[in-house]
């Protein structure tokens, strides 16, 4: 892993306009999905991005790839601002950011045949002759594991698990540098996750991928990350080497994330703060004041409720790892 | 039974053409609509076995002595109009004309419904606004009133009709088309398509137009029937087919000033309309049933087996 960044997001914000109420109470207001974002990610490392579902984790995935307008903010893709680029200026780029997507059914158009779907990334991007696409196609279905004759079948002919290598075909045919990978593995049984993890890990291997894995399952993240950024009701609360994150936990929000995930390794004697996310987040329509977090926070404290915390360095023997939060806990007092 | 082990897989298309073959209303329909095919293919070979082309009046032998047409019999097999003219013949010559109208004048409306469905649902915006205003419109428009006064304005033909029936029909097409497409537009593949850098013309024709397929086959196989109805409906008013040339409508028009004593020019040009708008019906509800299992009917009323 080197320190040249890859992607740079900084101060990213992404809106939507809903309707709220109804009949004569109807009215439009705006939400904003991802509230003012800063993360970079290195060439060659994954970052793991967690919280859950609703805090604007696959929001912000779509802005990286640009599939929604950034409403405020910077993306870089190596060096190059693609904030307001404009479709024909993505094009070219978009050989080289990719994304694997969370449903293996959605992802994937069901009248289309797996050969054809494989192919569009050389088809669309003007890669290749049509006579060179079949065996382009079928080198990376025995790449990705898949059996290179169901070429002609459909994707409504293989199981769940396929179907993703099937995406991740997909995204990987053009070689590109970066791949979001938006819950890759959420919707598959947990005997084929594992499968399909470890698929991404030799192909980041072999083809020097980075990614950047979204997950709301925090040990999914912990088996596969580099780094961790902790994300709640549209910011980044702590972000931190991988293992940092787990064994000197500093937010109380990752703190609670952490105890509400059941342990496999049963570390007797270590008392874990108690699980304070009952409920369900604050809608973002209505963030609380100050920290976000504080209604559920069980150290929030007056400050809390004025006072926005920004994402800082704790300790300086630790710059790597940035927090977010006035009271943060100190090593031990998590586990 | 054998296990078959292709490798090119069975997509949605053949699976909908394999339920389509185990209907045995959709082989009856189709067996009815390939014979009327055939008896417009060979129209001419018709009128040369019989010796009677379509527009000749058959002055001595074709009408009776008061001048009343004559029946069915050996000379002319299902009878003759008013003027002496073989009605088979024209009924074989009607065939094409409402063939061609019903095929040329559906596969319009349903290409024109499916191309602005697909680009009102996936540009959305004001674009959408603008195409589905114009829908309405089309909609609203009273169809004979301004069909009438179309036809009379340009004067009836052929190419007239088939205008107008296409233009009355296409919103239909495109209303239901258009909701697809927005729904579609919010799919992942839709997504995935985009994040490669997939063009509007990609998103439309290679994601979005498989995805409306079964609705646009099962349209245009809907509205055929209606074409060939409404065809009929401009050619009795006088409106279509400009005569002499045979049509089912100016034939059932025709046949509306002898009706009492020739029984047989309303019954046969009847019995042709109603026979191929009923088959393909039939065979329009048939696919809709085999593109769409959830409507499969397995349990039916009356408990025959
Ligand atoms: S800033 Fe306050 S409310 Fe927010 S996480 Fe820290 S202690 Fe809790």
């Amino acid at each position: 892993m080197s320190n040249d960044v890859l992607l740079q997001l900084t101060g990213v914000v992404k809106e939507f306009t809903v309707k709220v109420g109804s009949g004569f109470k109807r009215r439009k207001r705006s939400l904003q999905a991802v509230a003012g974002v800063d993360l970079s990610l290195r060439r060659g490392e994954t970052l793991g991005l967690v919280g859950e579902s609703g805090c604007g984790k696959s929001t912000l995935a779509r802005c990286v790839m640009r599939l929604f307008a950034v409403d405020s903010g910077r993306v870089v893709f190596d060096g190059d601002d693609l904030t307001h680029a404009s479709n024909a200026v993505l094009k070219p780029y978009r050989r080289r950011m990719q994304m694997v997507f969370q449903d293996p059914y959605g992802s994937l158009n069901p009248r289309r045949r797996v050969g054809s779907i494989i192919g569009d990334p050389f088809r669309i991007q003007g890669v290749g002759s049509a006579a060179d696409r079949q065996a382009k196609v079928q080198e990376l279905m025995q790449l990705v594991g898949l059996n290179p004759e169901h070429y002609n079948r459909f994707p409504g002919e293989f199981s769940g698990g396929q179907r993703q290598r099937i995406g991740i075909a997909r995204a990987i045919a053009l070689r590109p540098e970066l791949i979001v990978c938006d819950e890759p593995v959420s919707a598959l049984d947990v005997s084929i996750q594992a499968q399909v993890l470890n698929l991404l890990a030799d192909l980041q291997k072999e083809l020097g991928l980075t990614y950047l894995f979204i997950s709301h399952d925090l040990s999914v993240v912990r088996h596969v990350s580099d780094r961790v950024a902790v994300m709640y009701l549209g910011t980044i609360v702590e972000i931190a080497p991988s293992e940092a994150i787990y064994e000197r936990t500093r937010h109380p929000y990752t703190s609670a994330l952490l105890s509400a995930v059941p342990r496999f390794e049963a570390d007797a004697g270590t008392a874990r703060v108690e699980s304070v996310l009952s409920g369900d987040p604050p809608s973002p329509l209505d963030p609380p004041s100050g920290c976000r977090f504080h209604p559920r926070c069980p150290r929030a404290q007056d400050r809390c409720r004025h006072e926005v915390p920004v994402l800082r360095v704790g300790n300086a023997d630790d710059p790597e790892h940035l927090t977010a939060c006035h009271f943060p806990l100190v090593d031990g007092d998590a586990s | 039974m054998k296990q078959t082990t292709e490798i090119r897989g069975r997509g949605p298309w053949q699976l909908a053409y394999e339920r389509l073959r185990r209907d045995r209303a959709a082989i009856g329909s189709a067996i009815t609509i390939l014979i009327a095919v055939l008896v417009a293919l060979s129209a001419p070979l018709l009128a040369q076995i019989t010796g009677h082309p379509p527009t000749m009046q058959f002055g001595h032998t074709g009408l009776g002595p008061t001048g009343i047409p004559v029946g069915p019999g050996a000379e002319f097999w299902l009878g003759t109009d008013g003027l002496g003219r073989d009605v088979l013949v024209r009924i074989a010559y009607g065939t094409r004309v409402s063939l061609l109208v019903g095929v040329v004048a559906s596969g319009l409306a349903v290409l024109i419904g499916a191309v602005v469905g697909i680009a009102a649902g996936w540009f959305g915006g004001i674009v959408d606004t603008i195409l589905s205003r114009l829908m309405d419109v089309v909609l609203s428009l009273p169809f004979l009133v301004l069909a009438l006064a179309l036809a009379a304005l340009v004067g009836p033909g052929l190419g007239i009709s088939i205008f107008l029936i296409a233009f009355f029909s296409w919103a239909t097409v495109g209303r239901v088309v258009r909701a697809e497409a927005k729904s579609i537009r919010e799919r992942e593949y839709v997504q995935a398509a985009r994040a490669l850098g997939a063009g509007n013309a990609h998103i439309m024709f290679v994601e979005m137009l498989p995805m409306v397929g079964a609705t646009v086959i099962v349209y245009a196989t809907l509205l055929i029937p209606a074409s060939i109805g409404f065809e009929a409906t401009l050619s009795f008013l006088g409106l279509g087919v400009p005569p002499p040339t045979p049509s089912w409508g100016n034939m059932l028009a025709d046949a509306m000033a002898y009706y009492k004593v020739a029984w047989w020019l309303l019954l046969f040009p009847g019995a042709a309309l109603l026979g191929v708008t009923y088959a393909f019906n039939v065979l329009g509800d048939s696919v809709r049933d085999a593109l769409d299992p959830k409507h499969d009917q397995t349990i039916k009323p009356g408990g025959q087996s």
